[in-house]
Formats: C-alpha cells, structure tokens, sequence
C-alpha cells in the first residue's frame, strides 16, 4: 500500500505532463481563468462592500447625510456605551443557551439517524421530515408561533383546561422563553445535518470491535462517536452562532420588541440613518463572530474532516 | 431593514382587488380613456408612469387604479415601511416621481435639494384647502397648536428655488397636503373595565403586561410624554422640542415601566398592532385609525378614545420630486390635483383619515358616510371601510365626534425633534434594556 500509493499518484501527473505541450496557453493562465469568475464575484459582492463598511465607519453623520472623515467617534461611542455591552451580552446568553440546546439535540437526532434507523431509505424519509418546517417563510414560521403562544393561544387554552393554573401563562410569548424557542426550532437542522455527515464516516468496524470487547452502547458513545463527531459538531455550531449572532428579526417578533440582539442595535441605527455607527457597530460584531469562530476552528481541526 | 408585514385577513382580497386593479388601469391606458382630469392632450401621455412611494395607510393599490382610470396613465403605487420611504427618497430620489411623506419630514428634503416647490397657481385646491395647512389656524380662526411639528411651519418656501421655508403663506407651496388626522389611544372597551379619559392610562399599573406602545422613537416619544405628563409625572416646555435633560428624564421613566413589566410588547407596523389587540394580548395602546377599523372589521370591540388632554396630530403629504421635467411633471401636476379632487378623501375617509380638501371628498362620499365620518353624527345606516367590510352598525356615532371637535384638540404635531440623533440613541436604550 505504501509502495503503491506514491506510484498511483504519479501516474495521472506525468499523463498530465506528456500532454501539456498540447495546452495552448500557460497553466496559471488556465488556473486564473478557473477561479476568476468567483474571485470576480467575491471581489465585488464581498470584499469591495465590506471595505466600504469599513471606511464609512469611520464617518461623520447627520440626519440624511453622511461626510467624509476619519474619525473614531463611532467606536469609542460602541465601547463606552452601556448599552453595546448589555446587547452584546444579551445576544451572548441567545447563543449560548441555543448553542447548548441545538447541541445537545441534534447530536442525539443524528446519532438516532445514523445508527439506529437501520435502512438508508428510512434515513432519508426521516432527514426529508426534519426539512417540512422549512418548506415555509420563516417570516411565516415565525409568525405562526403568535397565535400558539400567545394569552389566548392554542397552549394556553389546552394548559388552563386542565385546571393547573388558572391564569394564561404569560410567559410563553414576548419573552426570553419564546425567542429560544423560535431558535431552537429553526437551527437544530443546521447542527443535525453537519453530525450525520460526520456519523456517516464512522467506520462501523470500529463499533462492533468495541461491542465485542466487551462496551456498552453509552461506552461506544463516549469513547468512540462523540469524538469522532467532533468536527461536525464544530462545524454545527458555527452555523448556529454565526445565525444567532446575526439575527435581529426572530428576536424582535418574538420578544415582541422588548428585547434586542446587536443587529437589533444596527437595524434601529439603519433606520435612524445613522450609518457611520451602524458601520461601526457591524465591524465589532464582525471581529467578535470572526473570533467566535476561529477558537471553535482552533479546537477542532475542520480541515481533516474536510479533506477527507 | 425588512420590514414584514402580513396581512393574513385581508390580503388575498386586497391582492385580487390590484390584480383587477391593474387590469382596469391597463384597460383604461390601452384604450386612451381620458375622463376629463387630464390638461395634457399629448399622444406618449399614456406612456408615462409615475411611481408614487409612500406607507401601507395612504398607499393604497384602489387609488393608484382609480387614478391611472381617470387620468390615462400610470399610477405605480409602492408601499413601503416608514426607514425605507425615508431612505429611498433621501438616498435614491430618483427612483422615486411622488413621494408620499410625513410633513415634518420637509425640512430634511430643502437640505438635500430633492423637493420640487409647487407654485398656488398650479395647484387648483389651495383656497379650498383646509386653514390649518394654509395659514396655521382653524376655520373660526383660532390659532392650532405649534408644539412640535405644526403643519403651517413646514408648508411654504420663501422662493422659487426652495432653499428655504417661510412660516408665513407664499405662492411657493413645498408640499402638496392630503390628509391628516388627530391620534389618541386605542382600547379595548370590553377589557379595560372602566372608562378610559386620560392619556396617563396607558401608564396606569391597572393594565400591566397590557399596554403597548409603537416603537418609533419620533411618535413613541410623544405618546410617551402625553401620558407621563397627564400623570403629573413630567412637565415639559414642548413636548415637540424636548432638551436632552426632558429627553432624559422621559426615557428613564419609561424604562422603568418596562422593568415594572407595564408593556406586554412594542409594535412596529399597522399588522403587529391589529394582532396585539384583535388577541386580546394588549387591551390599551398607541394605535392608528385604520387599525381601529381593521379590528372593529373582525367583529372585535375597539375605540379610538377621546382623551382630555388631546390628540398627537399628524399630516401626510405629496412631494413632486426635483427630477421630474416635460412631459413628466406635467403628468405629476395633474395627478396631485386628481389626488384632492374628491375620490380618493372618499376612500381614506372610510379608514378614519380627514382630506385636506373636505368639500371635495364630501361629493364623493354617501351623505350618511359623511355625516358618520366628517359630522360625528349616529350611522344612519351600517358603515362599511374602504374595502367594503362592515366597519359600524347604524345608530353608532364614530368616537371623537366631528372633524373640528377632533382636530381642534391637538396637543402636539408629529415631529423631529432638534435632539433627534440623541432622542434615538436613547429609545434605542429603552428597548434594549
């Protein structure tokens, strides 16, 4: 295997080189057309607005107008401001309390797909049912929780026929417990998915071998599938903080405005018109989710389960 | 900013009203029927489009098809929330040919140069317009109130270029006005418990985790301040004008009713504030006319209460964009003199909102509408709203009584506040703490 591998590997490249000549422009002319289009699209679409972010947020403002400046007003307004650190620390607790929820949940429904569900045609079915809430709006999805929370909603009415309590529970809606909710509900997808991937590649062998000497299904949990899903874990919780971290819509509706994120904070600056501190605003939340995400990176090493 | 509105309710019989809307306004284009508004004789007159640009309460797709029908071109109406009208014609003034805006808004339109001043003499309504856009008073020439955004001070430019505005009456009109209404809280009369008279309610400990308040910084505030002051609580010199300290104070106030647990929620749009009191989720709160009329639609007791110390005013108007020119400012002239001229103050008249040329609407209007709407008498028979749902039954009277008894009590006008970048930065803490 050793000996054959590198011989494998060679054989393509000189088939390459002997028809080289053949080529008729250089390779990096070829390489660069390959990935221009998206370098191109990436140029435009991605770096050219986000630097124009960054230079804006260094501008001065007034109501309908924005002046050329290089001041940093804006930041030291976000760092002195008692209310960056109160939206910050309230979109910190979303994430954190969804990030543990999601976890915990889509570790379990994807360790019930992939090894319990014994058939590839149930896995599927069962994969296409976690998608049917999606086939709506998430304006819709969202909406929709009103009416089911809400004082005279479906819960309350099924909760007070039971005669437990005999108040509607307000608590349900326009409040911490419903913007969790909400969350949970739309994200644990997007962990499941990133850990059947990662579940998949689990050498059954692996298993069995364990199973016969002797562990038991939480030991082969433990010891072998949870650290073999690490990555897509790490992967899962990227995309669940980057989208909690980014919202502002879920959590407005939801807590019925009584509670704002840090792009809540934005979209009222937005609204105001005042862009310069908008941009600012952006630019801080944009280190912090970079930073978010490169010390999940720095724990797992995504690559390998990448390149795999 | 996306603001979502979804209009469970009424939208599919809206939507199938536009698409027949569009339709008839096609038919009407196609065949060249001209009924009497249009000046313009021009061929290429059916050609033109004028994209009009305002919010769901005056934008409405029934006006943009009755006007295309009459005047034999296109009206293309675009509803849009209250950030994005604001953006749109600040940022992209082209885009837009009419911009449907808050009066007070007018000023920030002379600094960015965007607004075409409109001479008396090209605008056919203006003596019949009524007093408190043209000279600041009421009928029985009383003075109105100028706390915060008065009409009157935003209503004429002092020269033709528009480079400044003139508190006293010019043949150089910066805005076309067309309507206006007086603002108040609305309740929910089967749950309050008793009668509701004052503002300081909406902050009375009796409706905690059932009051709401609309989370705009420029109206909240107002209605904010309307209740804190009737509670004896603050004292304002212009509650329209407030200093940083009133700013303040206010917003301090008001975060400690939120703490308290008074709000059960904040609105942002006309949808949001039909669902919290149409559920019962709120039973007292800042609220629009049409909002009360969409509720009372379902069936569901709700009163746009008179209040004793008096109503927020606002006004609504037409800006003619600066880049309209030819043939296309002539059909923009046109279309702002069909706007007044009756149907279309018909048609708003029948969600609660006044025109600002009332004879004009009352020839549109079924002499009992007008008595219901405009006179404050009982229903002589059931009222409908504009889209022809049942609103009233006879024999009620519409809350408020008539036009005069409504407006003649504004306290203070919609506004921007000089302390404005600092007012939001504030409201901006009241909603996240």
């Amino acid at each position: 295997m050793s000996l054959a591998a590198p011989l494998l590997r060679s054989a393509p490249s000189t088939k390459a080189a002997s028809r080289k000549p053949a080529r008729p422009w250089p390779n990096w002319l070829v390489s660069w057309l390959q990935v221009g289009p998206l370098a191109l699209v990436l140029l435009f679409m991605f770096v050219m607005p986000l630097i124009f972010v960054v230079v804006v947020s260094f501008f001065d403002y007034e109501r309908v107008q924005i002046y050329p400046a290089f001041l940093l007003d804006n930041y030291a307004e976000i760092f002195t401001s008692a209310v960056t650190g109160r939206l910050y620390l309230k979109t910190l607790e979303y994430a954190a309390i969804v990030e543990a929820i999601t976890l915990v949940l889509g570790f379990f429904v994807a360790y019930y797909l992939t090894f319990h569900v014994r058939t590839l045609r149930w896995r599927i079915i069962l994969m296409l049912a976690c998608t049917i809430p999606f086939f709506t709006s998430n304006v819709i999805r969202m909406i929709s929780w009103i009416p089911f929370l809400g004082r005279n909603g479906i819960l309350n009415d099924a909760v007070m026929a039971t005669h437990l309590v005999n108040q509607p529970l307000d608590f349900l809606l326009f409040s911490d417990f419903a913007v969790i909710l909400a969350y949970v509900h739309i994200f644990t997808l997007m962990m499941v998915a990133p850990i059947v991937n990662s579940m998949s590649k689990i050498d059954r062998s692996l298993i069995a071998a364990a199973r016969d000497a002797g562990a038991n299904e939480w030991m082969i949990v433990r010891d072998i599938i949870l650290p073999l899903s690490k990555t897509g874990m790490a992967l899962g919780s990227v995309l669940v903080l980057t989208q909690v971290m980014g919202d502002y819509y879920i959590v407005r509706v939801l807590s019925g405005g009584k509670s704002a994120g840090v792009v809540s904070g934005i979209a009222t600056q937005l609204n105001a018109f005042e862009y310069p501190p908008a941009a600012a605003s952006s630019v801080v939340l944009l280190v912090i989710v970079l930073a978010l995400v490169i010390g999940i990176f720095s724990i797992v090493d995504v690559r390998k389960e990448l390149a795999e | 900013m996306a603001d979502i509105s979804v209009d469970q309710e009424s939208g599919p019989s809206r939507r199938a009203l536009l698409k027949g809307g569009a339709a008839a306004a096609g038919l009407a284009v196609g065949s060249g029927a001209i009924t009497g508004f249009p000046t313009i004789w021009a061929q290429n007159i059916k050609d033109i489009t004028l994209a009009h640009v305002g919010q769901s309460f005056s934008v409405i797709p029934q006006i943009a098809a009755q006007a295309s029908k009459d005047l034999g071109f296109k009206i293309d109406m675009q509803a849009v929330d209250y950030a994005t009208q604001l953006n749109r014609t600040f940022t992209q003034p082209e885009s837009i040919d009419i911009s449907d805006l808050s009066i007070n808004v007018v000023p920030d339109l002379i600094k960015q140069g965007i607004g075409m001043p409109v001479p008396t003499s090209k605008y056919k309504w203006w003596d019949k317009t009524v007093p408190i856009f043209t000279k600041g008073e009421y009928p029985d020439g009383k003075k109105a109130s100028v706390q915060g955004g008065a009409p009157i001070k935003f209503q004429y430019y002092a020269d033709k270029d528009g480079t400044k505005l003139s508190a006293t009456p010019t043949e150089w009109l910066a805005s076309i006005p067309t309507l206006y209404n007086a603002d108040t809280l609305g309740i929910r009369p089967d749950l309050v418990g008793h009668k509701i008279d004052s503002w300081a309610e909406l902050i009375n400990p009796q409706f905690k985790g059932k009051a709401s308040l609309v989370d705009e910084a420029d109206i909240g505030i107002l209605d904010a301040a309307m209740a804190l002051e009737a509670a004896g609580q603050m004292k304002y010199a212009d509650k329209g004008n407030m200093t940083k300290a009133e700013i303040d104070k206010t917003i301090a106030a008001l975060i400690e009713l939120k703490k308290s647990g008074q709000f059960r929620s904040f609105w942002q749009n006309f949808d949001q504030s039909v669902s919290l009191m149409a559920s019962g989720e709120v039973v007292i709160q800042s609220m629009w006319s049409p909002a009360v009329t969409e509720v009372r639609t379902r069936g569901i007791a709700c009163e746009f209460v008179p209040l004793k110390e008096g109503y927020r005013g606002w006004g609504v108007t037409l800006v003619p964009m600066k880049h309209l020119s030819g043939l296309k400012l002539d059909a923009a002239m046109d279309y702002l003199n069909w706007y007044n001229s009756g149907w279309q103050g018909a048609f708003i008249a029948r969600q609660g909102y006044y025109s600002t040329v009332p004879e004009t609407a009352k020839a549109m209007l079924e002499p009992y509408e007008w008595d219901y709407w405009y006179e404050g008498k009982p229903a002589a028979q059931d009222i409908k709203d504009p889209f022809g749902k049942m609103m009233e039954k006879a024999g009620n009277k519409r809350d408020g009584g008539a036009l005069w008894d409504r407006m003649g009590n504004v306290a203070v006008w919609n506004c921007l506040m000089d302390e404005q970048r600092y007012l939001t930065k504030r409201w901006n803490e009241f909603i996240s703490a």
